[in-house]
């Protein structure tokens, strides 16, 4: 599989058949062996099983509050992170730099302290839950727990997605949309927005992959009681917990699933996207 | 706007280079801009800086005493002694993958490099509870190599081992990440240049390739530290929740919190939450000097 194809000079690097090996050794070891035990197991757990295990009522609750919270989560992050990535790089500011440092805070974060945290500032006891408790928000223990701690993991991507696309705009086609008439406002929507779209696209699909899967921080900001506050995540733990492997195996497949058919029709729309935007050019 | 109106309009102001900009025209207005301020920091309070320093509030809200009385625990030390022990074996296993798999890719030409790109970032597409759950497929009481394992009397699963594995499938793709495109970006001329003057393969690699990517290096580095020391979903499934045991720090936290002792959680938190801040003080300044030595290798 892995041939070299260009036959280089004669002073050609050495190292190449160890470096190669070791790489597809190790990413077999540790990757690929690990995750096609996974599949065989889903494999040989027979389709009535596999399909009696993924339907179930809990299990499907599960998928909706997940997949539900996560669109939730990455949706905030687009419209917020559109916000954060055009503040960084249009405009000037004291403390500009440390805002742009921040933003990675997430990524560097364990998830637990991620969760603990906002359990304690929005639980009904905490500095904002108990603003908020009044006016009838319960945050901690609901869904709206879970998808402020998913907002918060995946708050980098949009933004870290979109700073390169918007230095890249070129000023003077702004210019020339305002020479031409157009408003400020105009330009925004039809020239700016629809260049900085597929960038936009490509930062909530990562927001949303990574949100579906997270585990450590939800489970400090929600009840995680079945059919209401349980992620799909929590739900392969338990039936790990009672050692119910097949059934943990089929809920996570069918999840690897429902993920990479979501990511396809995002890459999908997103490359519709980049090329509308460029025929209209 | 048409296009053509467009592109004459830029060959124009390319025409005059000093032609003064518009004014007014691609700025918005003043209050618009300090909206946008206000609302990206009011952003970040909500979801990021308030709630981390509560963890700190929390775990000083009963003074400093019961702050440091968290860490006079064996349980909490032996999470530490764990988190320890992982990052110190899965970030250096990590960094030998991710310097073998550049150096492969980025030095030589060979057919499917696109798909081994692919495979390695692979782990990033997996749940974490999905990282340990293969690892219990393969080598737990009902896994592939469980049965040889126990009769061998060889434990990975609900156990250290196991904690190793998850963390390092975790954080696989970090530092490969980081070097890969920057070894492409910088070909092969160096390394030959030097194989031309004698110096052997590793000479090479130590003498010319190590210094180039040194910073980079050091970015993946840190990365995934962080990551190995703050992983939780993955772990927790190979773990078992064996106190003392197989708890790493972030283990010990929920375990702690759902007891209800909230200032040890908050606590050990607090450890976790200073090793990403210091995490990303360290990548922030490690980026600023990469930007400052590419600023000066482009100026003559």
């Amino acid at each position: 599989m892995f041939r070299r194809t260009a036959s280089t000079s004669a002073r050609a690097l050495p190292g190449f058949g160890l470096t190669l090996g070791y790489t597809v050794l190790y990413l077999s070891l540790i990757v690929l062996l690990p995750l096609s035990a996974l599949l065989l197991r889903a494999g040989g757990l027979g389709w009535d099983q596999f399909w009696e295990t993924v339907t179930h009522p809990r299990v499907v609750a599960s998928y909706r509050l997940t997949f539900g919270t996560s669109l939730a989560a990455a949706t905030i992050n687009a419209v917020f992170g559109l916000v954060v990535a055009w503040t960084l790089v249009r405009l000037r500011f004291p403390g500009r730099r440390l805002l742009d440092a921040l933003i990675d805070l997430p990524f560097a974060m364990p998830t637990a302290v991620s969760g603990i945290a906002l359990a304690a500032v929005y639980s009904p006891h905490g500095w904002l839950g108990q603003v908020l408790e009044p006016l009838g928000v319960k945050v901690v223990y609901t869904p709206i727990g879970i998808m402020l701690a998913l907002t918060l993991i995946g708050l980098p991507f949009v933004v870290r997605t979109l700073q390169p696309a918007i230095a890249d705009l070129e000023r003077e086609t702004e210019e020339a949309a305002a020479s031409l008439g157009a408003s400020r406002w105009q330009t925004h929507r039809r020239v700016i927005f629809p260049s900085i779209l597929p960038a936009l696209m490509t930062g909530f699909a990562l927001a949303l992959a990574r949100a579906i899967g997270e585990y450590g921080s939800v489970i400090f900001v929600s009840s995680n009681l079945p059919m209401k506050t349980e992620i799909a995540s929590l739900l392969i733990v338990s039936k790990l917990d009672q050692y119910d492997v097949g059934g943990a195996t089929a809920i996570a497949v069918m999840m690897l699933f429902i993920s990479f058919g979501m990511l396809l029709v995002i890459n999908g729309l997103q490359r519709l996207a980049s090329r509308r935007y460029r025929e209209a050019l | 706007m048409g296009p053509s109106a467009a592109s004459a309009h830029r060959g124009i102001a390319a025409g005059h280079a000093a032609a003064p900009r518009l004014q007014g025209t691609t700025a918005d207005a003043r209050w618009l801009e300090w909206l946008f301020i206000g609302v990206s920091w009011a952003f970040l309070a909500l979801v990021l800086l308030v709630p981390l320093g509560a963890v700190f509030c929390e775990a000083l809200r009963e003074g400093l005493r019961a702050y440091f009385d968290a860490f006079d625990d064996p349980y909490a030390w032996s999470a530490i002694r764990l988190t320890l022990f992982t990052a110190a074996i899965a970030v250096p296993a990590n960094v030998v993958f991710g310097l073998a798999a550049s150096w492969a890719i980025a030095k030589f030409e060979f057919r499917g490099k696109t798909v081994l790109i692919t495979l390695i970032d692979l782990p990033f597409a997996v749940a974490p509870v999905v990282s340990g759950l293969i690892y219990v497929l393969l080598f737990g009481m009902t896994g592939w190599f469980g049965p040889w394992l126990a009769s061998h009397d060889i434990q990975i699963i609900f156990a250290a081992p196991g904690v190793v594995l998850a963390t390092i499938f975790v954080t696989f793709p970090l530092v490969a990440r980081e070097l890969i495109p920057l070894m492409q970006e910088q070909g092969t001329d160096e390394e030959e240049a030097a194989a031309s003057l004698g110096a052997g393969g590793w000479q090479t690699f130590r003498r010319v390739t190590l210094p180039n990517i040194k910073w980079a290096l050091m970015y993946g580095v840190i990365l995934c530290n962080a990551r190995a020391m703050g992983e939780f979903g993955a772990v927790s499934v190979v773990s078992g929740h064996l106190r003392g045991k197989t708890h790493t720090m972030p283990l010990h936290v929920e375990s702690l919190y759902n007891e209800y002792n909230f200032v040890a959680a908050f606590a050990v938190a607090s450890l976790l939450a200073m090793l990403a801040v210091a995490t990303l003080a360290v990548k922030t300044a490690v980026q600023w000097r990469m930007q400052r030595e590419l600023q000066d290798s482009a100026e003559p």
